[in-house]
């Protein structure tokens, strides 16, 4: 009886894999590159639909980030200006600097934790993951060619051809293609393990140092309405009051209304120190000149935003002492797992 | 006990073939057929001709075209019972620069007599806020805004002596999903019953439209080139899209 049982489960298993091989027999090994959200962070917007995350999508992606041939004048990569050792903006560069010694008109946003946000550019201009690379190709201040030439570039650019088709499945290359690659490169860049994230996620083994935690209850009285944990960010837009009138409409821009004049997105504060300079036109070189500006600087612009004003005044005061809390509070944002993470490093 | 063990078996083979069924295996006993949408550009009756030919909008503004580009979408068909055909994925861009984008294969369709069509001028909101598309919306075609991202549904530019921008251009670029600037229009037109569109397996049938560049400027509110020769989305774009809604488009004839 037993033996018979053994030749069903047998015959059984056998009828199974025969009914279902054309979908299973396919299956390739399990990817290294993975996408994982940590513990304390909510679900993510981009979900890699159409677009399955692998090691030769991703890797692929990796090596057109980096490759400044794409550029019209060959000099400038995804890379130039959004550096892994800045957290992926761009180091000492108020505004983005393209193709031809061009500067453009914003500071360079960080990359990372993108597959959280649902809009994208200091006006929250574009609205889609997958699209947001196309903005800075074109841009005639960034990399300053076309989609086409860039198309035409890949298909006759060894190994371009052949890693498409091995990522992908495709004979010719066209812009979804490089689009997806881009953005499984761009989405897996997750930053999510600085020793805020540990002593948030395990109170036991990590903790803050005093000065830390008086910066963290500072940040949670004083910053966190817009600044809000997990993130960093509300994924609003808000004016600060850096100009009285701002040369830049900024949101405005997006939705025509008024009351978005002068506003902008509101950035992360996750590596925010190796992120400098600051704002969206890169007018603050340290954090202590951002938080003078909170402290002391914030202007009664038309928009400016709410919380922002306190009894009458505008700004949010703190003291010598406290802005140092805060900015060794700031400092355990920064993600040196992430910053070293030779899965996005160039070389 | 044997039976008992031999019927689970049988109907967990059952279950497992059921399961790995392909979904294009349901039988199919519908008929399809083949239809040609054919798009005539005109100007007020004239032939459109690019660049070189010069033509007079309501206001009695001259101007030239150099380029003339739209999308038409969701196209769907209806019969005379009521019940309505939506053509997948139906996403047409026209160019009056490529002939071939002109005339439009539509295949798969179920055999019937049809009385009516819809389409949208443009793209439907969910795909202007999808990732990376291909084919008639891949964003190489110049028909998408990396800026504020999102489908440009109608371009015209072109040459006015009365436009009072750089090089007296004419640039009018038609979009936007977000109310109170939201261009998407529905264009629909009923067919002569006595020759609706006959699809049958045997035949391709065409239905041809006249397609008046001119109909941007007038309708609704006439444009007038000095004051309004330049827009990209917003408040003008929605002025000029209330326009061509009923004059864009119209049904020249259908071929059975």
């Amino acid at each position: 009886m037993k033996h018979f049982k053994v030749c069903l489960w047998l015959f059984l298993s056998t009828w199974i894999m025969y009914a279902c091989s054309k979908k299973d027999i396919t299956t390739t090994p399990v990817d290294d590159v993975k996408f994982v959200i940590p513990a304390n962070f909510p679900e993510a917007v981009y979900k890699f639909e159409g677009n399955a995350l692998s090691n030769k999508g991703f890797a692929l992606g990796k090596k057109l980030f980096y490759d400044a041939r794409l550029s019209s004048d060959q000099s400038v990569s995804c890379g130039s200006c959004h550096q892994q050792f800045a957290a992926f903006a761009q180091l000492d560069h108020s505004v983005s600097h393209g193709v031809n010694n061009c500067l453009g008109k914003r500071n360079a946003p960080v990359l990372f934790n993108l597959a959280w946000q649902r809009e994208f550019f200091w006006d929250g201009g574009a609205k889609n993951l997958e699209i947001v690379p196309i903005n800075a190709i074109t841009d005639a201040c960034e990399m300053g060619t076309s989609l086409s030439a860039i198309v035409d570039f890949l298909n006759t650019t060894a190994p371009y051809p052949q890693l498409f088709k091995e990522a992908f499945g495709v004979q010719k290359i066209s812009s979804q293609e490089m689009l997806r690659a881009l953005s499984q490169f761009m989405a897996t860049m997750v930053s999510g393990n600085s020793k805020y994230d540990k002593v948030i996620r395990d109170p036991k083994q990590n903790s803050f140092t005093t000065e830390e935690q008086l910066g963290y209850q500072l940040f949670k009285d004083n910053c966190a309405s817009c600044h809000t944990e997990p993130l960093f960010t509300n994924l609003k837009y808000a004016n600060n009051g850096l100009d009285l009138i701002s040369s830049d409409e900024g949101r405005k821009i997006i939705t025509g209304l008024n009351s978005d004049q002068a506003k902008f997105k509101i950035p992360t504060l996750r590596n925010i120190e190796l992120s400098a300079p600051y704002m969206h036109d890169g007018r603050f070189k340290t954090l202590d000149q951002v938080l003078a500006h909170y402290d002391a600087g914030v202007k009664a612009a038309t928009n400016l935003d709410p919380l922002l004003v306190k009894g009458g005044k505008t700004g949010v005061p703190l003291s010598s002492i406290q802005k140092q809390q805060l900015i060794s509070f700031l400092k355990t944002l920064t993600d040196n797992e992430f910053i070293k993470n030779k899965a996005f490093s160039e070389y | 006990m044997f039976i008992k063990r031999l019927s689970i078996i049988f109907s967990l083979i059952i279950l497992t073939l059921a399961s790995c069924k392909k979904e294009d295996d349901t039988l199919n006993t519908e008929e399809k057929g083949t239809f040609a949408l054919e798009f005539e550009n005109v100007v007020n009756g004239s032939p459109l001709v690019l660049n070189t030919q010069t033509y007079s909008n309501a206001n009695g503004d001259k101007f030239n075209i150099s380029v003339f580009k739209y999308y038409v979408s969701n196209i769907k068909l209806t019969k005379s019972d009521g019940s309505v055909y939506a053509v997948p994925e139906s996403y047409l861009l026209a160019d009056a620069a490529k002939p071939e984008s002109l005339l439009n294969s539509m295949t798969n369709i179920p055999v019937g007599d049809y009385t009516k069509i819809s389409f949208i001028i443009g793209v439907d909101k969910e795909r202007n806020l999808s990732g990376a598309q291909t084919g008639a919306l891949d964003p190489i075609h110049g028909m998408f805004w990396t800026w504020n991202s999102g489908y440009i549904f109608v371009k015209l530019e072109g040459t006015s002596p009365q436009s009072t921008a750089t090089n007296n251009a004419l640039t009018f670029h038609i979009g936007g999903i977000v109310d109170p600037n939201n261009t998407i229009r529905t264009f629909s037109t009923d067919f002569n019953p006595a020759n609706p569109l006959r699809i049958r397996t045997d035949k391709k049938p065409q239905l041809h439209f006249k397609v008046n560049a001119a109909s941007l400027f007038t309708g609704k509110q006439s444009v007038n080139f000095a004051t309004l020769n330049f827009t990209m989305g917003a408040a003008n774009s929605v002025v000029v899209a209330d326009n061509y809604v009923n004059g864009l488009f119209e049904l020249d004839h259908i071929h059975n």
